[in-house]
């Protein structure tokens, strides 16, 4: 099936516009005869069914987690961007679209990127009517501030706490409908397939995570919210229940998965400690403002860092890039962290650790400077490594944090699956191969509050949609393949645990395809991963029962969908032999050893098609780039 | 310092909501002194699942404090000993080694245990339905700098906006009060224009729903904002109970 991303024609700043008035409506006492499914109720699930149900369509909404209120989106820090152009800092509709553009190494679609910089400005007006409380000042107008190495202040925040606060403002949305009648919510549900009718979405399985048993719900269209995938990795910034599976039984249903490659790095977390580990703390990037990245000049020096000289220390990112020094964007501070580690001069137990050192600032601006900007976040370090960053450097080393990679939409974020919708970090669309700072939040809500309600009217207008309930055979045939998945993980009574088999294949990951990536080493995960699937299907031990809330066999299921997925993934990387934005391909850098793009045979969007037994086929939507021309980025 | 712990854990085992439970009494050998508390308890887990034992059921997710999914009460205490911090932020060199740890589940009317660990906060979100928002629909909104904040008020909203929604205060109060996380909501909607439209509405709705719920009512012990992990303050309690007696009720 060819591509077609459906953009409409026109110039960039009049598609949108255009695009909305041919919609067809959905006429006002039709909606509630319209069901609509959304799985997840993170930023973009939230403010979906929150404003499907304004418009009077009957939406039912399902999250695993006890409440709504707890999806990943609450745990994002730093801010959301938008073009108001307050500050009076030359910001504008079209500066927000070019810096997302090229900050996403020209490998997104510029009719999207518009759109979104376009819908900004009306998600911060939603936002604070809302009553979401970011920053303001003595005047009682809005604060901006610069984020992420932008060139202007577009960034709105609420203390370090920008996600949580707008997640919640999603939330009481959410929980308005739910008053009002329109929003059905379901929680502790984890979908477990999606159900297709004559080819077109009608509905969900999902598993009772309390109860254990296994449900129905048939609908007109469904619409996946459901996050990303970097607990492929095993350690990631993510919450412990992210995971890929309801974007990967979709895709296992019809539904292109694009991009999986692209994943993002981000450079500042606490660095991995020990076997026992679960999860890698982000602390915001904005702590490099201040401090100092370096490592000891001398390979395998153990000394304390107080006892390291000034002369033997190496402060490589001020050295290599003068010009950005410790503020070069993510990948490139990622990447280098790695580069002075695997050459032996890493910090810490395990070597892999940088310091992040804040003595310079100290001095210059006084203690309490450093404590009025960053005691938040000196407190969480000193919390969870027990060491007291006045004192001694910090210690960071980047962790897997976002996936720009998802399910393939269109331009009305429809999936190749008819009728099947996915919004948010669910989908591929809008960051090409690098997201920039406060913009996951901004895409969330814009897919959610300002998009779907208008193209899925489209979509429910214009097709023919016979009543069904779940009684139909497809909903029968859905429910015992999930229930003979389910027993057959129960059954195998191995001998490792299922967190043994992810943590595998998390290291697996994050050493072929984590930073850097090879040939040889993409071509070595591609033969390990599939062994490693094999084993853990004939070895794994599951405790427990179906008819139970049983928490090992959620963890199941979700490792036995990344195990599948991974290679994909893998795939994808060995595919993409270029590098670009956090995708490093060491076989393609320039002479200084910088990521060089290779435009000519790579400018597209890459999306598999799966096939039952036997090699992904890919699918390439070529991108075409009127607007910014193709540059390559360059920090020195 | 000693590297690693040699703990005993007492910790209550529930099969589900109506099944009775007790305690049950493991090893937790070799803890790492830089775990976590969850940390902790996936390795006893994964010692157990290996055993064939059920693993310990306990609600968690972003391990970052800021989900509001774990909490439990150890040795007394909602989220252990150490203040403004939930279970997960709460790491293993806090404990001694040889330490006796009693976790439970957080209890009340309110907050029926699911499992082991887990309970039931879904009173939590139909107290959120009963009126815990701005009625504004998406698209409705005038720009957001036409409606200036003082930055005291917006500053104190956002105090209240912290809560995570985890219910720790329910488990601290003796009376098994919810008033802590209902003023938050409340407080941090009624400090700013936009939720003083409905707010004697709201108040009204809300306290309704929680008491509907099975939570019990403010005696002033305190004892909610020592436990809550984001310091949520009582006069939250106070400003609450005021709009409530004006409200006409």
């Amino acid at each position: 099936m060819p591509l077609d991303s459906k953009i409409p024609g026109g110039p960039i700043s009049e598609k949108w516009t255009q695009h909305k008035f041919n919609l067809k409506l959905v006429n006002p006492a039709n909606k509630r005869k319209h069901t609509v499914i959304v799985v997840g109720t993170g930023l973009a699930g939230a403010s979906a069914a929150a404003s499907l149900g304004e418009l009077g369509y009957n939406v039912l909404a399902f999250c695993f987690q006890d409440s709504p209120r707890r999806a990943h989106s609450i745990a994002a820090q730093g801010g959301i961007n938008a073009a108001k152009n307050y500050p009076n800092d030359g910001d504008s509709v079209y500066r927000l679209f070019y810096d997302t553009v090229k900050g996403g190494d020209f490998r997104a679609r510029e009719a999207n990127v518009y759109r979104l910089a376009e819908i900004s400005n009306s998600i911060i007006d939603q936002c604070v009517a809302q009553g979401v409380p970011f920053a303001r000042e003595y005047g009682g107008l809005l604060d901006n501030r610069s984020f992420g190495g932008a060139q202007v202040s577009r960034t709105f925040y609420a203390r370090g706490q920008t996600g949580q606060q707008l997640l919640l403002g999603a939330y009481s949305a959410l929980m308005k409908e739910v008053d009002h009648g329109s929003v059905k919510l379901f929680s502790r549900r984890e979908m477990m397939e999606l159900v297709l009718v004559d080819g077109v979405a009608r509905g969900i399985i999902v598993r009772n995570l309390v109860t254990g048993k296994i449900e129905s719900y048939a609908a007109d269209a469904v619409v996946l919210a459901t996050g990303g995938y970097g607990n492929v990795y095993f350690l990631s910034t993510n919450a412990m229940g992210c995971n890929v599976t309801a974007t990967w039984r979709a895709h296992k249903k019809g539904a292109y998965f694009a991009n999986p490659c692209y994943t993002q790095i981000h450079p500042t977390c606490i660095p991995v400690h020990g076997e026992y580990q679960s999860k890698l703390t982000l602390m915001s990037e904005s702590l490099r403002n201040d401090g100092r990245v370096w490592v000891p000049s001398n390979k395998g020096d153990k000394r304390p860092p107080a006892s390291i000289p000034e002369e033997e220390r190496d402060y490589y990112l001020e050295r290599k890039y003068p010009s950005f020094g410790n503020l070069v964007p993510r990948d490139l501070a990622s990447r280098n962290a790695k580069i002075v580690c695997d050459e032996g001069r890493g910090v810490g137990s395990t070597g892999l650790a940088v310091y992040l050192d804040f003595a310079d600032s100290i001095k210059r601006l006084g203690k309490e400077v450093i404590e009025a900007r960053y005691g938040n976040l000196f407190e969480m370090y000193e919390r969870i490594s027990g060491s007291d960053p006045y004192k001694e450097p910090m210690m960071i080393y980047p962790a897997v944090h976002y996936t720009m990679g998802g399910l393939w939409v269109d331009y009305n974020l429809m999936s190749t699956i008819p009728g099947l919708h996915v919004l948010g970090e669910a989908n591929f669309s809008d960051h090409g191969a690098n997201r920039l700072g406060a913009s996951a939040l901004m895409q969330g809500l814009a897919d959610g509050y300002f998009i779907i309600p208008y193209t899925i009217g489209d979509y429910l207008a214009r097709t023919p949609l016979p009543k069904l309930d779940t009684q139909h055979p497809a909903f029968k045939e859905a429910e015992q393949a999930v229930t003979d998945r389910v027993n057959k993980l129960l059954n195998i009574n191995g001998k490792r645990t299922v967190d043994d088999f992810h943590r595998e294949l998390g290291f697996l990951m994050w050493d072929h395809c984590g930073m850097g990536r090879n040939e040889a080493g993409l071509k070595l995960a591609l033969e390990k991963i599939p062994a490693l699937r094999e084993e853990f299907w004939k070895n794994v031990t599951v405790t427990g029962s179906v008819g139970e809330l049983n928490q090992t066999l959620e963890r199941a299921g979700r490792v036995a969908d990344f195990l599948e997925f991974g290679e994909l993934l893998v795939r994808d990387a060995l595919h993409r032999s270029e590098s670009c934005g956090g995708h490093f391909r060491e076989e393609s850098q320039t002479p200084e050893g910088e990521a060089q793009r290779n435009d000519d045979a790579f400018c597209y969007v890459g999306a598999w098609e799966y096939q039952e037994g036997g090699t992904p086929v890919l699918h390439k939507e070529h991108l075409t780039f009127d607007e910014v021309s193709l540059t390559q980025r360059s920090y020195k | 310092m000693k590297e690693t712990l040699n703990l005993t854990l007492k910790v209550w085992r529930q099969k589900n909501a109506n099944t009775p439970g007790k305690f049950e009494t493991y090893e937790a050998n070799n803890i790492d002194v830089h775990a976590s508390f969850l940390e902790m308890l996936d390795v006893v887990n994964e010692g157990l699942a290996l055993k064939g034992i059920d693993p310990i059921s306990f609600d968690h997710d972003c391990r970052e404090g800021i989900c509001g999914a774990c909490g439990a009460v150890v040795n007394g205490k909602p989220h252990g000993h150490l203040p403004k911090t939930t279970l997960c932020q709460l790491h293993m060199r806090h404990f001694k080694d040889n330490d006796v740890i009693v976790i439970e589940p957080f209890r009340s009317q309110g907050l029926p245990i699911v499992k082991d660990l887990m309970v039931d906060r879904s009173a939590f979100d139909r107290v959120i339905a009963a009126g815990g928002y701005v009625s504004v629909r998406t698209g409705s909104a005038q720009d957001a700098n036409n409606l200036p904040v003082s930055k005291e008020d917006s500053d104190l909203a956002m105090d209240a906006a912290q809560c995570i929604g985890c219910a720790a205060c329910v488990a601290a109060c003796p009376n098994a009060a919810a008033m802590l996380f209902v003023s938050a909501k409340f407080s941090h909607l009624s400090l700013l224009p936009q939720g003083q439209v409905e707010s004697k509405r709201r108040v009204k709705r809300m306290v309704y729903q929680m008491d509907k719920e099975g939570f019990g009512n403010c005696s002033n012990e305190y004892l909610c904002e020592a436990a809550c992990p984001k310091g949520i303050s009582v006069s939250n309690i106070a400003r609450m109970n005021r709009a409530y007696f004006k409200s006409g009720v």
